[in-house]
This record gives C-alpha cells, structure tokens and sequence, in this order.
C-alpha cells in the first residue's frame, strides 16, 4: 500500500516542481525529486558537528530527519539577482535578470511543492510569512513563490539525535501551514487535509477511507516519536536565562571553541539576514547588448550571517568585533529578540545548527551552562 | 577627462595571477578602455616613469633590490593593491621562513653563492601600505575583474571576507568535515574560489588564506581529534599561505 505514495507524485508533477529529500554524497538535501529519489528506509545518525546516514534498510519509509536544507533555500534563495544596471554614455539603464539562480522560479515557470516539510520547518515558514511579505518592505519574489506553493507536510516518526522541537512546542506532530499532511502507518499513509487546495489534491487520489483505527494509530506514532527525544531546552525561562547572564564567563568559554565560519545561520531555517552588493563587469554582462555600453553591473542579494566581520558593519567597523558578542548576539536574536520581534518563536528546534557545526557547538547545552543552578 | 593610469608588476612569483589578467578577455578590452595601462611586464616592456593612479603588484618580497623596488612603486602610486597568496602572504617561497635558507640553497642550487635572496619571503604589506588585498591561489578571474573595475570608478569591491562555508552552504554542498572528518580548511579560509573543492567532494586546501578572526587552533584540535597528529595539522597551513595563516594563529594565541 505504500508504494502508494507514487501517486502523489504522479498528481502532482504536471503541475508542480517537487522539492524534496534525496541523498547527495551521503547526506539528505533538498532538491527537486522524482519518486524514485526519496531515501526510503535510510536513517541518520546526528551529533553535535556530526552527520552519517546509513543505508541500512529500515521497515519505515520516511525514516531520516532532516538534513541542512530547508524551504529557505528555494523561497529566499541562497543568492539572487535583484536587478542588472548598466552605464551608458547617454545614462543609466535598469533590467531585471531572468530567474534562473538556483532556488528561484523554476525555468518551466511552475510553482513548488515542497514534499515532507517537518513541524519545525513550519514554524519557520510561519515566521517567514511574517518577515517577508508582511512589514514596510514586501519582497515580491517571496511573495510570489510562496502564494503558489503546496505543502505537503510529514508527521516525523524519529527525532534527529539533535532535534529538540518537542521543549519548544513546534514539534514533532504539525498542526497547520499545510496542504495537506502525511502520517507513515505501518501498513499505509494517513493523509490530512489541511486547506481547500489540499482537499481538491486529496480529490484527486485514489484513496481509502480512513477511520478510528487510523486516527489511534497516528496518536501513538506520534507519542512513540516524543519518547525518543534526547534533548530540550528550558523554553519556558526564555528569554530571562539570557537576559540575566550576558556577562556570564560561559560566553568566553563559546568563544574559544567557535569558528566563526557561519555554517549555523546559513543552515537554520529562521536566519533569514542578506547582504546586497554590486558586481560590475567592465566588459558588460555576456549575452546583453553592449552598444555605447560603458559599465554593467548586477546587484546580487546572498545570504550574509552575522558571524561574518564585514555583517552590520558601519563606517570605521563593527559594533561586535569580539566573536563573544557575535555568538551572543547570535544566540540571544534565536532565542529571546525573535519572539518579541514577530511574535513567534526564533528558534524551531530543528537541530541543524548543532548538527552542521564543525565545532559541535550546541545551542541546548550552552543554554543549560548559562542557568544558574547548572 | 584623464583616464587613469595602471601599472602592473610582477616580483617572485609563478606568473600565474598576471595571467588571470589576459585571461579576462572582453573584460581586459574594456579594462583598457576605463585605464591606460602604462606598465605592464606580461605584456609590454617599457621602463617605469612619472605617477601612476592604481599599481597592481604580484608576488612576494624576496630580494633586498624588490624592497627598493616596492618603495619606489608606493610612492609613485594613489592605490597600490596586491594579487594572489604570493604578494598577499609571501607565497609558497615563505616556506623557507621556518628552515635553514643556507641549507635550502645547497639543496637546490649548484652554485649557492651566486643566489642573492633575503632569508625570508615577505608579503607587501609588511614593506609598504596596502589598499587592498586580493587572495587566491591563482586568484579568481571575475573578482580581479571586479577589484580592478571597483578601484578605477571607485567603489568598494563586491567581494565577501567570511570563511569558505559560507559560500559552500550557499551552493548546497553536503559538508565532508561533519559528513566524512574531511580535514576540510574552509571554517578558516577565505572565500573566492568558488568552493571548488567541496564541490568535487574534496576538503579545502586553504588556497584564499585566513579569513580574518580564524580560529585555526580550535579547528587543528578538531582535526585532532579525527586522528590527524599535530604536525599534520600544522602541514596543512603550510602550503602557499604559510605565513599568513602561522602569523594569524600566533597572534590569536
Ligand atoms: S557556532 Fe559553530 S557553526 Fe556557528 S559560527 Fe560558530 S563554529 Fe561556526
Ligand atoms: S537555532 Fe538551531 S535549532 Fe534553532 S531553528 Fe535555528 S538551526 Fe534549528
Ligand atoms: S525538530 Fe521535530 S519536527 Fe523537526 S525534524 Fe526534528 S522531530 Fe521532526
Ligand atoms: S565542506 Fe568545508 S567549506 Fe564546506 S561547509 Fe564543510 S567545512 Fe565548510
């Protein structure tokens, strides 16, 4: 009966590109899949700083727990072209680029589903909703993106090692944000809708009723994956345990182990900062007509961080030149500013900021080391 | 309106960087259109003479004769900036700052003696003042295009100075330090290579240097704790940014 799940695939792929879990030199990203490219049966083994998948055959479809990827890559991609200018003798020109960067509106012009999107990441999503359209700057590109995007959500049946969604309340069972959305039984998928396009979706299914039994087996699934959480934080402290300790010597300790290379803000799905800048090409951007043409230039939008030394800088540098106050500002925007700022969670408890930590830094456990009865 | 003037010049080194700049192709035409180059040894042989408004310098300080010669450019030069790890971090030949220059010159050299080198391979910085450093191993053609057309409509260059992971997240690369225990440098190395090693499923080799703030001991202890010895850590800093990564962990410890 699982095999089932083909279908979806089959519904949907004429009218959507589907991005979703597949495995890329041993670890699951997120890339636009077939049926065939889901991972079925793998599972993963995270650490702080630590990821191995391993191809032992589980029972289970949906098995493994996410990797660095998240929506993030494809609704505020990792960099975009915001507009192309060029300098002629007579003036100044501006064009818009063709979507093409990785992430953006797909070449067939078709909106995304995102296939197997967690709790945690909703969350994010819900955030996201916030930040971009909402606000006194509405970034269009999102907007669009994401007003045609279907999402299919899953129900996670194991926590990462690292996962701890559960302390924060935006896990691991989803409660809204979705089309429709998907639990693994043992012997099929219950699925749910979740809005009016997710009902007409589950229209288009062949599919069996599902009843009583089902609903119970959900239940348990569900409890069955909170027991094996191994990690939490004191969400309920939050923000006094930070605001109370921003001196604390414990932020030094952080400091001599961080590298400052980034790798967390760039995989969690609430960063969200960019940078802008212009690259010009004295010789014209190729393809572009280049008569009387004396200067083009694209100006790009990337993801920044800010664990980078030239993030927020101002005239004569920045205000956090101590990798201390970056990691502490860092931590404190996760797990206190964000909530005040958009009245949502800032931090998720998705994990990946600990699993893609080449220092195996640990944002639950250094929160713990700030308490002060640890 | 005058257009400015560019010098170019080459002191120990492979040649390779000067190269990116032919390689530049349609850009190196316009390039000569926003600039006229008044020096260029790759390119032409004319003498040195007058002021230039932009000297563009590859390789390291070597001899007691490039110490003048450097002298000599700065004060002739608005902007001075310096191309590739070689005029950056004193290359490759900076290895001999940590060994026996006699001994290395009898190794290589029949006749040592007619061998006129200063027992230390500097980077530019250290004689004269820098306005910008471009780092790479070669460097990377597109950012030479960018510094150098930032630098003659004067604009700050568009290039990052946050670690490679940061690019290498962006592509979408499955990390082979936290995947594998690649012994990967990108945390402490510069971004501009355009990830080209993680992307071939290979751990960084550090050809951009140290990002400012690397935290190389913390990283050499990780590293150390994956089976490699201290020493192999330390072999793995000493390639063609040697100095610049031992000076960036000296002056943090
Ligand atoms: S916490 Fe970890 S991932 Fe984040 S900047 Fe520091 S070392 Fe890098
Ligand atoms: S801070 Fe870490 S655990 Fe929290 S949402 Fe971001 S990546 Fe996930
Ligand atoms: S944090 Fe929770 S919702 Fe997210 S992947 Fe882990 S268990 Fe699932
Ligand atoms: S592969 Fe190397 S450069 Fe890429 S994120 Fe991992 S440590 Fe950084």
């Amino acid at each position: 009966m699982k095999s089932r799940l083909k279908d979806f695939f089959e519904v949907l792929g004429p009218s959507y590109r589907i991005i979703g879990p597949k495995i890329e030199n041993g670890v699951v990203i997120l890339a636009e899949i077939k049926y065939g490219d889901i991972p079925a049966g793998y599972r993963d083994s995270q650490k702080p700083g630590r990821y191995r998948l391993s191809p032992e055959k589980d029972s289970q479809v949906f098995s493994f727990s996410s990797g660095p990827d998240s929506f993030k890559r494809f609704l505020n991609p990792p960099l975009a072209e915001l507009f192309h200018f060029h300098r002629f003798e007579t003036g100044l020109g501006i064009t818009s680029p063709p979507f093409s960067e990785k992430g953006g509106i797909s070449e067939t012009g078709l909106p995304i589903c995102f296939m197997g999107i967690r709790a945690c990441d909703l969350w994010a999503l819900k955030l996201y909703d916030r930040i971009f359209p909402g606000g006194r700057v509405r970034d269009r590109t999102y907007e669009s993106l994401r007003r045609n995007s279907l999402i299919i959500a899953f129900n996670c049946l194991y926590p990462s090692g690292n996962c701890f969604c559960l302390s924060t309340g935006t896990g691991p069972e989803v409660k809204d944000t979705f089309d429709v959305a998907v639990t693994e039984l043992k012997d099929s998928f219950l699925l749910e809708e979740g809005s009016a396009r997710g009902k007409e979706i589950l229209g288009l299914l062949p599919l069996g009723h599902a009843g009583e039994r089902q609903s119970l087996e959900k239940r348990e699934r569900i409890e069955t994956c909170k027991a094996l959480f191994r990690k939490s934080i004191a969400a309920d402290e939050l923000p006094e345990i930070i605001f109370r300790n921003l001196d604390h010597p414990h932020w030094e300790d952080i400091a001599r182990r961080d590298l400052e290379c980034g790798n967390c803000t760039q995989v969690c799905p609430t960063c969200f900062c960019n940078t802008s800048y212009d690259f010009v090409y004295p010789g014209g951007i190729s393809g572009e007509d280049k008569c009387n043409l004396e200067l083009s230039g694209r100006r790009l939008r990337k993801w920044d961080s800010c664990f980078s030394r030239d993030f927020a800088q101002v005239h004569g540098g920045n205000f956090r030149l101590s990798r201390k106050a970056r990691y502490r500002h860092w931590m404190a925007h996760k797990l206190a500013y964000m909530q005040d700022q958009f009245g949502l969670p800032g931090c998720v408890g998705c994990g990946r900021c600990i699993t893609w930590c080449p220092a195996g830094i640990d944002i639950t456990r250094e929160l713990e080391a700030l308490r002060p009865h640890s | 309106m005058k257009k400015p003037t560019t010098g170019i010049f080459k002191f120990t080194s492979c040649d390779g960087c000067q190269l990116s700049m032919l390689n530049l192709e349609d850009d190196i035409l316009r390039l000569t259109e926003l600039t006229e180059i008044a020096y260029f040894r790759e390119g032409e042989d004319n003498p040195l003479v007058g002021h230039l408004d932009l000297a563009v310098i590859e390789g390291s300080i070597s001899t007691e004769s490039q110490k003048k010669k450097i002298t000599d450019i700065r004060e002739r030069s608005r902007h001075l900036i310096t191309i590739g790890a070689c005029a950056t971090a004193g290359g490759v030949q900076a290895l001999r700052n940590w060994a026996d220059f006699d001994a290395f010159k009898k190794i290589v050299y029949p006749k040592p003696d007619y061998i006129d080198a200063l027992p230390a391979s500097t980077p530019v910085s250290e004689h004269v003042h820098v306005d910008y450093e471009l780092w790479g191993c070669p460097i990377d053609t597109l950012e030479l295009s960018e510094v150098l057309t930032s630098f003659l409509i004067g604009k700050r260059p568009g290039i990052p100075a946050h670690s490679l992971c940061m690019e290498c997240k962006g592509k979408g690369i499955a990390c082979v330090l936290v995947s594998r225990e690649e012994p990967c440098l990108g945390p402490v190395t510069r971004s501009g290579c355009g990830v080209l090693c993680p992307s071939l499923n290979r751990a960084c080799y550090g050809c951009f240097g140290p990002m400012e703030g690397a935290n190389i001991e913390t990283l050499s202890g990780i590293f150390e704790r994956f089976g490699y010895s201290a020493d192999e850590c330390r072999m793995m800093l000493d390639k063609m940014n040697t100095y610049a990564f031992r000076k960036e962990r000296t002056e943090k410890s």
